[in-house]
């Protein structure tokens, strides 16, 4: 009798399993550590900074860790703590922000693609084909000529390099699972294909969107550190990993410090991403290893 | 009940840079068949013959390159998704993967009371009666209404699958070989449990499999497929006791006996099913029958009667 019942088994939701096993493994756990760190420091800003980021205190230029400031001081006198915190704030609002978009732009043409299939399917990837040639660096700059350097077009241009990848990732998984019994259950029982999208082939594709996603998050970190660098970013006086590393690279004989703790926090902040974004791959898609690179 | 006249389904095969059409794979290529009113049909032949195409597009899941489709006298062949609707209702299907026939994402009261959610058929309490009605059906606990598909076993998963086709009370089932992924000692509960079904509902059953011993015992007729026809349609008891063509023959041969008699007039299948795109000329089954002629190398066989309620598509009867 091998058709008898299992052993009963408490019934975990499988976030709270994914997380789990994800604490699990040492890189992953660092990795959530930091980022849950720097989420934490950007929440809490209001309370945490020191000084105002942008307060110059001129007996302190230049000034290296001291107890005035406990991260030192740029050229003109203002807190690298308070900015690294507040930069932290912008770095997180990249991410999510281009994420997002990349998700809601992407998941729907890359459904859109698994629906009509043929023609519209064909129209859409290469289209998302044309828009990978063009790295978001070029985007960004061409949307700051045309817009200004601001968060939103920081945000426009990282999440438009994300769409072609999130629409990719979205059709492939989509199309695999569109062949799957438990669709053609559905059709037999008389689903329309928009339901069936929506209730079996959305959910079953959502794991490598989440890894796509988390990878895509220490992306953008990493291109909006760029885009800052050469000064077509977030705008100064708001400070920004990307503009706090431009401002500093003059600085780099006198001050290395300025350059090293921007640095750092990019660093390890998208090696955070990245570490949790391998795991989760490893977690909730075997078959991926090595495929879904950002 | 069903009747099939004629089916066929043809995929091209598209290749090159614009993807032109350079042949097709005749999956299904003029099948005829009718499942009556509580009949059980069994439908058999090797993998790749195109029994389960045969069963997906009695379904309407694909759509037939030609042919007629009847159920319970009207036409579906050429329905569209929407007027179809109404008649998916009364044929339902289950599948042989227990993996991939459920929504791993699902509960599996979700996976049951899906269909009567999305047809309207009942909502809330009432839908929760019936779901619990279903589960005790096919012989699964109420304590396990909550569990997600990878929590049971195979044969509970299989049976998960037969509550929901079962969800919208339907005249006709199409088991695609749903018992070949189980053990053998669940094989015989889940035959049991659709047995009994068949008798409680007077359902009808196209029964899709490759093992005759399955067939031989749940079947009244049973048809043999090779590569995309029928080459022999009869009373499951006439066609195992008397089988008239050279393929069915050999299929019985391969049955594994207990009679040693039978053991040694053995005499089994060489050499594998040719490829569907580029068929054999004349009979298809020419090259692998041990009393293939001149004529059976030229001349397609029709499918003719050879006794009364048998039919048999082979030169030399």
């Amino acid at each position: 009798m091998t058709d008898g019942a299992l052993p009963a088994l408490a019934t975990e939701h499988p976030a709270v399993t994914t997380l789990r096993r994800l604490l699990a493994m040492p890189q992953a756990a660092l990795g959530v550590v930091v980022i849950v760190l720097t989420v934490l420091a950007a929440l809490l800003a209001p309370w945490i900074v020191p000084v105002d980021p942008e307060e110059m205190d001129f007996d302190n230029l230049l000034s290296g860790i001291s107890a005035e400031h406990w991260l030192g001081s740029d050229q003109m006198g203002r807190d690298t703590l308070a900015r690294l915190i507040v930069g932290a704030q912008v770095a997180l609002m990249v991410s999510i922000g281009a994420v997002g978009l990349g998700v809601a732009l992407g998941v729907p043409l890359g459904l859109a693609s698994v629906h009509f299939r043929g023609f519209v399917d064909d129209v859409i990837m290469r289209v998302m084909d044309a828009l990978v040639v063009f790295p978001s660096l070029l985007i960004a700059v061409g949307l700051a000529a045309a817009m200004g350097g601001s968060l939103v077009t920081v945000i426009v241009a990282i999440g438009l390099a994300n769409v072609p990848w999130m629409a990719r990732v979205v059709r492939s998984q989509g199309l695999t699972v569109r062949e799957l019994d438990y669709v053609a259950a559905a059709q037999a029982g008389g689903m329309s294909n928009v339901r069936i999208i929506v209730r079996h082939i959305l959910p079953n594709s959502v794991a490598p969107v989440i890894v796509q996603a988390t990878l895509g998050m220490g992306y953008a970190v990493l291109t909006e550190a760029a885009l800052g660098f050469i000064g077509v970013g977030i705008q100064p006086p708001t400070p920004t990993w990307g503009n706090m590393l431009q401002q500093a690279f003059p600085m780099l004989d006198q001050q290395p410090l300025l350059s090293v703790v921007p640095g750092l926090a990019i660093f390890l902040l998208v090696l955070a991403f990245n570490f949790v974004g391998d795991a989760l791959r490893d977690i909730l898609d075997p078959r991926l290893k090595g495929v879904v690179d950002a | 009940m069903l009747e099939v006249e004629g089916l066929k389904m043809h995929f091209p095969i598209r290749a090159g840079v614009f993807g032109g059409v350079v042949g097709h794979v005749h999956a299904v290529d003029g099948v005829s068949f009718d499942v009556g009113e509580g009949e059980t049909v069994g439908l058999v032949g090797e993998s790749g013959c195109g029994k389960t195409t045969v069963g997906r597009s009695v379904l309407r899941l694909l759509k037939p390159t030609a042919g007629r489709i009847r159920l319970e006298g009207e036409d579906i062949t050429h329905l569209g998704n929407r007027a179809l609707r109404s008649h998916r209702r009364r044929m339902q299907i289950i599948f042989q993967d227990p993996f991939s026939s459920l929504d791993p994402r699902m509960k599996a009261r979700d996976i049951v009371g899906e269909l009567l959610d999305v047809r309207g058929v009942a909502r809330g309490a009432e839908r929760d009666e019936r779901v619990e009605a279903l589960f005790e059906r096919v012989g699964l606990r109420r304590d396990q209404l909550s569990n997600y598909p990878h929590e049971f076993s195979g044969g509970q998963r299989q049976r998960l699958g037969i509550a929901r086709a079962l969800s919208l009370n339907p005249r006709l089932i199409v088991c695609d070989e749903p018992v070949s992924a189980l053990d053998v000692s669940i094989q015989a509960q889940v035959i049991n449990l659709l047995m009994d079904l068949k008798r409680e509902l007077s359902l009808s059953y196209l029964f899709i499999a490759h093992d005759l011993a399955v067939v031989e015992h749940i079947s009244d007729r049973v048809a043999v497929m090779y590569l995309g026809r029928i080459v022999e349609f009869a009373r499951a008891k006439d066609l195992f006791e008397n089988p008239q063509h050279p393929y069915t023959e050999s299929l019985l041969a391969a049955v594994p006996s207990t009679d040693p008699g039978r053991r040694q007039r053995r005499r089994l299948l060489q050499g594998d099913v040719p490829s569907p795109i580029n068929r054999p000329s004349g009979c298809h089954f020419h090259p692998r029958c041990p009393y293939a002629t001149e004529q059976c190398r030229e001349e397609d066989p029709q499918l003719k009667p050879v006794a009364e309620g048998h039919l048999a598509a082979c030169h030399l009867r």
